[in-house]
């Protein structure tokens, strides 16, 4: 009963928004109907376009992943953005300048560059943070910023496909013994290893967090710091490790996308993840396993999208405005219940359990 | 009686003097920047500089503003960012279909403060945690502005868009330093260094002041004399909220004449940067925002001057300096203290 309850905020939030999404395209003289009926073709009624809500799905799973296991530290990663964009392109400069290799160790090699970059972009917050008291929210949308134009810069100028025959600002592809062989035979199917993968990790992070060391003492700090600190826990260094692990996860998703499905990075390829990684985390409710159908749902989503804005002409941003009404209905269950008059009991009202992310603008943790 | 002098060193273990003394070293280098630029280029290039630096605080001044109003009641703010967004597309907006900029402007602000009533309901009445909250009023501003954007204006931005005009102040433009600095400025950047001014009164000379600083120190003593703290919040959220919508207005309506998508670009969070900075003060926040807009004058002054730098190198400056800032400045800033936390009436 009480799993039902649970289930039913989520449920009913994507409901409510989806219609509150009807309403807003209806009010700008946009055709509903239409409009859903491509959601639905582009997203999960035909087989390729599951594939394609796959595809969308696999980076969701990783940037989701990311967000929730930071939550569960106590500590708010805006940055998946520029931790995806650092790892791809790590993980791209691997796979085409690095020649010589034999297959699965330079595959390994370019996934490995990259998730470590994306390490670091997310260990730098967390350890300003422990260090210097930094909110991790400024340090990481800065960093978001900084990742962006750097990319823009590299992929334009210094990491520019030489070809002559190539205008556009992007990288040259990874060589063959980088890449990911196809999980399916036919290349009209896009969905790619990087989804088992996805799924393999969660199942990971889901173990870290439960059975480790690690996790214990990451779930300590983000319940209560003071408590953690009074039962011996390095904090500070918990923090570091979570943003860390935080920023390796969204650059192994990034990898992943690069040797699996793209080969090639070029500016702007990653605009969006981040704030959607977010909605993905919040509806999952910061739970690894949570993190998965919220994937699902906003790959869909994605994916849809296209299809929908060609047969209505309706504007992909409208999937952003769904996407935050879900996190207004999630965030605020109070709404649900008043709305639908349901029960949902005080433990399910937090998004993110236990912990609560706004905690002033912080101090030092050493 | 003789009193002996302080040392420098007695001085600066003052909270009020060190503030002080940290201010004047920024200034100092700032000014020691500026007279190098000066030196190097020659005044022209120094007194454009300090005009684009005003120019280019406006938003970050009135977004750090609008979160002291915020903070300094309680409540964080990290939406400002699209309060910003939303009314920088709804003055565009509304100039567009109005042809009246005054109605824009009137609009922007308008829009700004019912996305910080967004904010309000979420963080106040649901008591949503206001880091979330606020990333909800960032997302459906991206949203909201990107969908009314392209379903609007498919065919492009309308041209013939004006932007509002600098202030006449006939002779005052002409003295020289003075004039093109200040002088020439446009309206909403000189409304925000006023607005400065008036913001530091309200906070430390009037009873809504007490009043703000009571409820974000110590909301259940504020409470048990008799104000209504969650009133005060929605106000003073709300309030915030027409401010970023001034610094938000600056983007489409004085700034350039036209809407782009995340046209704000970071702008809302960088405030915040400021008014940590500036330690939750007006003229703190003020002169932290001025760092900034040296930060992004500089760049712009280098194109002007032909200097050939990558664009998105030194476009990093603001950014970088942001993180710096921040880092050394937020472990001895004191927020107020019961910024962040939701107040229920035992």
């Amino acid at each position: 009963m009480r799993t039902l309850y649970t289930l039913a905020v989520p449920l009913l939030a994507v409901v409510t928004a989806l219609a509150l999404g009807a309403v807003v395209i209806l009010a700008t003289g946009g055709n509903v109907l239409l409009a859903y009926q491509g959601l639905w073709e582009g997203s999960l009624g035909r087989p390729q376009s599951i594939s394609e809500t796959l595809v969308w799905v696999t980076p969701y799973i990783f940037g989701g992943l990311a967000v929730a296991l930071a939550f569960k530290a106590g500590l708010f990663n805006i940055g998946v953005e520029g931790q995806i964009a650092v790892g791809s392109l790590a993980s791209v400069y691997v796979g085409y300048a690095v020649t010589g290799v034999p297959f699965p160790l330079h595959l390994i090699l370019a996934v490995v560059a990259g998730t470590l970059a994306g390490a670091i972009w997310g260990g730098i917050p967390g350890f300003l943070k422990a260090r210097t008291g930094a909110h991790e929210v400024i340090v990481t949308i800065m960093l978001n910023y900084v990742a962006i134009q750097m990319t823009s810069f590299l992929v334009s100028g210094p990491m520019k496909d030489p070809n002559p025959l190539i205008a556009n600002a992007q990288t040259p592809k990874i060589l063959q013994s980088a890449r990911l062989p196809p999980l399916l035979p036919d290349p009209a199917y896009r969905v790619h290893w990087g989804f088992v993968i996805a799924i393999l990790v969660a199942v990971g992070i889901w173990w870290l967090l439960q059975n480790s060391t690690l996790g214990f003492e990451v779930r300590t700090v983000g319940a209560n710091p003071q408590a953690a600190r009074y039962a011996g826990i390095a904090v500070g260094r918990t923090m570091v490790m979570a943003m860390a692990l935080s920023g390796a996860l969204a650059g192994l998703g990034a990898s992943l996308e690069v040797v699996g499905l793209n080969f090639y990075h070029t500016a702007g390829f990653s605009v969006g993840y981040g704030f959607d990684s977010i909605a993905v985390a919040l509806l999952g409710r910061g739970d690894p396993f949570g993190v998965i159908p919220s994937a699902l749902l906003f790959g869909a989503l994605r994916a849809g999208a296209s299809r929908m804005q060609f047969l209505s002409q309706i504007p992909i941003d409208i999937i952003n405005i769904i996407q935050a009404l879900v996190l207004i209905f999630v965030a605020a269950p109070a709404l649900i219940r008043w709305i639908y008059r349901v029960r949902v009991p005080r433990e399910a009202a937090s998004v993110t359990g236990e912990v609560q992310l706004t905690t002033g603008w912080g101090k030092a943790e050493t | 009686m003789t009193v002996a002098a302080p040392t420098i060193g007695q001085l600066a273990s003052q909270p009020r003097l060190r503030f002080w003394l940290q201010i004047a070293f920024w200034a100092g280098i700032a000014a020691i920047l500026l007279a190098l630029t000066g030196v190097q280029f020659g005044a022209a290039a120094t007194i454009s500089i300090l005009a684009i630096t005003i120019t280019k605080a406006t938003p970050l001044t009135l977004g750090a503003l609008a979160g002291i109003s915020c903070e300094r009641s309680g409540v964080v703010n990290i939406g400002i960012e699209g309060m910003m967004l939303t009314a920088a597309f709804t003055g565009f907006m509304t100039g567009v279909y109005s042809h009246n900029l005054a109605i824009a402007l009137v609009a922007a602000i308008a829009s700004g403060g019912l996305m910080a009533l967004l904010h309000a309901v979420l963080s106040i009445t649901f008591r949503v945690d206001q880091i979330i909250s606020g990333t909800v009023v960032n997302i459906l501003a991206v949203g909201l502005t990107g969908y009314l954007n392209r379903q609007l204006f498919t065919t492009g931005a309308p041209a013939g868009q004006s932007v509002l005009p600098p202030i006449p102040f006939g002779p005052l433009s002409q003295i020289p330093w003075i004039g093109p600095i200040v002088f020439q400025q446009k309206p909403i950047a000189l409304t925000a260094i006023v607005l400065v001014f008036v913001v530091h009164f309200a906070l430390f000379r009037t009873r809504w002041g007490l009043r703000t600083r009571a409820v974000g120190e110590h909301p259940l003593a504020a409470d048990t004399l008799g104000v209504n703290v969650n009133a005060l919040r929605y106000f003073n959220v709300v309030l915030g909220g027409a401010l970023a919508g001034l610094g938000g207005a600056y983007f489409t309506l004085e700034s350039v004449p036209h809407f782009e998508a995340l046209m704000t670009n970071g702008r809302g969070f960088i405030a915040l940067a400021a008014m940590i900075f500036g330690k939750w003060t007006p003229f703190g926040a003020w002169g932290a925002a001025l760092l900034f807009g040296v930060a992004e004058a500089i760049p712009t002054a280098m194109q002007l001057q032909g200097i050939n730098v990558p664009f998105q190198i030194v476009g990093l400056l603001p950014y970088v300096l942001t993180i710096v800032v921040v880092a050394g400045a937020v472990g001895r800033a004191v927020p107020p203290a019961a910024d962040g936390q939701p107040y229920v009436r035992a």
